[in-house]
Parts: C-alpha cells; structure tokens; sequence
C-alpha cells in the first residue's frame, strides 16, 4: 500500500521544499501541504504543475487522489506568526 | 490532434466549462462533485463535459492543460484550475470576480 511518507519523500527528491508533509491512511487519497521557495511568483496553477511533475508516473499510475495546498516560505512564515499570538 | 482541436471547440465555445467524472446531478467522484457545489455556490451558469463517456478526451484534456486530473475547471477560454484550486479562489472571492469580468 502506497504511504503518506513514499510520496513525501518522492516530491522532495524532485521539488525543493523548505516544508512537507502528506496526510491520508486509505493508501489512495491523500493529502499534501507543501512549502518550497520555487512557489514565489508563481500562479498558484504554475505551483501545482511544478508539484505534480515531481511526482511525474507517480500521480499517473499509483495515486488515485490527491489534494495539494502550496504555500510560499513567506505565507508559511505569516501563518506561524498568527498561529504563534 | 484532433483532440485537442475538439477541446480548444469546447473550451472556446462555453463561457464557463467544467470537464469533470459524471454530471452534476450524478458526480462519479468527490472532486468533481466539490467543483459543482463550489459552482453552484458562485451562482454562476455553467456546462459541464463528462470525461467518463469519452476516453480521448478524458487523456487529451490532461495534455492540453498539463496537468493530470479531473475535474478541470475553464472559464472563457482559460484553464483556471483542478479543484483544490477553484475552492481556494471560490473563498478568496477570486473566482466570482473571475467569472463576472467581462
């Protein structure tokens, strides 16, 4: 069955990540949130491309579902502010 | 080829179209079916193209868009996005302004 921390480790050998982390326990449906520096200045369909071109047969063949939440290392560092106060 | 043209057809002919698993009465999968609540949320008309009654389109649509999941979401012409995408602009209010521009 297909774990959260194969597909972790799939994106960050292919996408550099400041943060990762997927969720999902069915082995098809999962969830990913995803911090990279490549994201600045990118459409928001533009980092989404760049994470499932990461993933490359991955999301072709073994990954029935999966949610993407991108975020840039400086939104990433506005939501632990809020997070922290 | 000639796909790709029968979706340019589509895409430029629908002001608002979402390729999508089943219709919105009957969606075959949760993506889909979250796309159409966001839509209907939006207010907005809308038509819709099953890519489970047609194998071609459903593998062309990936490659003319470049991105390899269902549903996707076009609106005037333009590819907008899969549906984590078009219920983040959905709550942002990003995707009503979209829709109303002219």
């Amino acid at each position: 069955m297909l774990l959260p921390n194969q597909i972790e480790e799939v994106i960050a050998a292919n996408l550099e990540c400041d943060f990762i982390k997927v969720k999902g326990d069915d082995g098809t449906h999962f969830e990913a949130t995803i911090v990279s520096p490549l994201f600045k200045d990118q459409s928001m369909i533009k980092q989404h491309q760049m994470v499932y071109q990461a993933l490359g047969d991955m999301m072709r063949q073994e990954i029935h579902a999966l949610s993407i939440k991108t975020i840039t290392p400086e939104q990433w560092q506005e939501f632990n502010k809020l997070n922290e106060s | 080829m000639t796909e790709n043209l029968k979706i340019k057809q589509l895409v430029d002919e629908n002001q608002v179209l979402l390729f999508m698993k089943g219709n919105p009465k009957f969606p075959q999968c949760g993506f889909s079916s979250l796309a159409c609540q966001v839509l209907d949320a939006c207010g907005t008309q809308y038509e819709t193209f099953d890519v489970l009654q047609d194998p071609d389109v459903r593998e062309g649509i990936k490659l003319f868009s470049n991105w390899p999941t269902i549903p996707q979401l076009y609106i005037k012409g333009e590819f907008v996005g899969g549906s984590d995408i078009i219920k983040e602009m959905y709550e942002s209010g990003e995707l009503a302004k979209l829709i109303s521009k002219d």
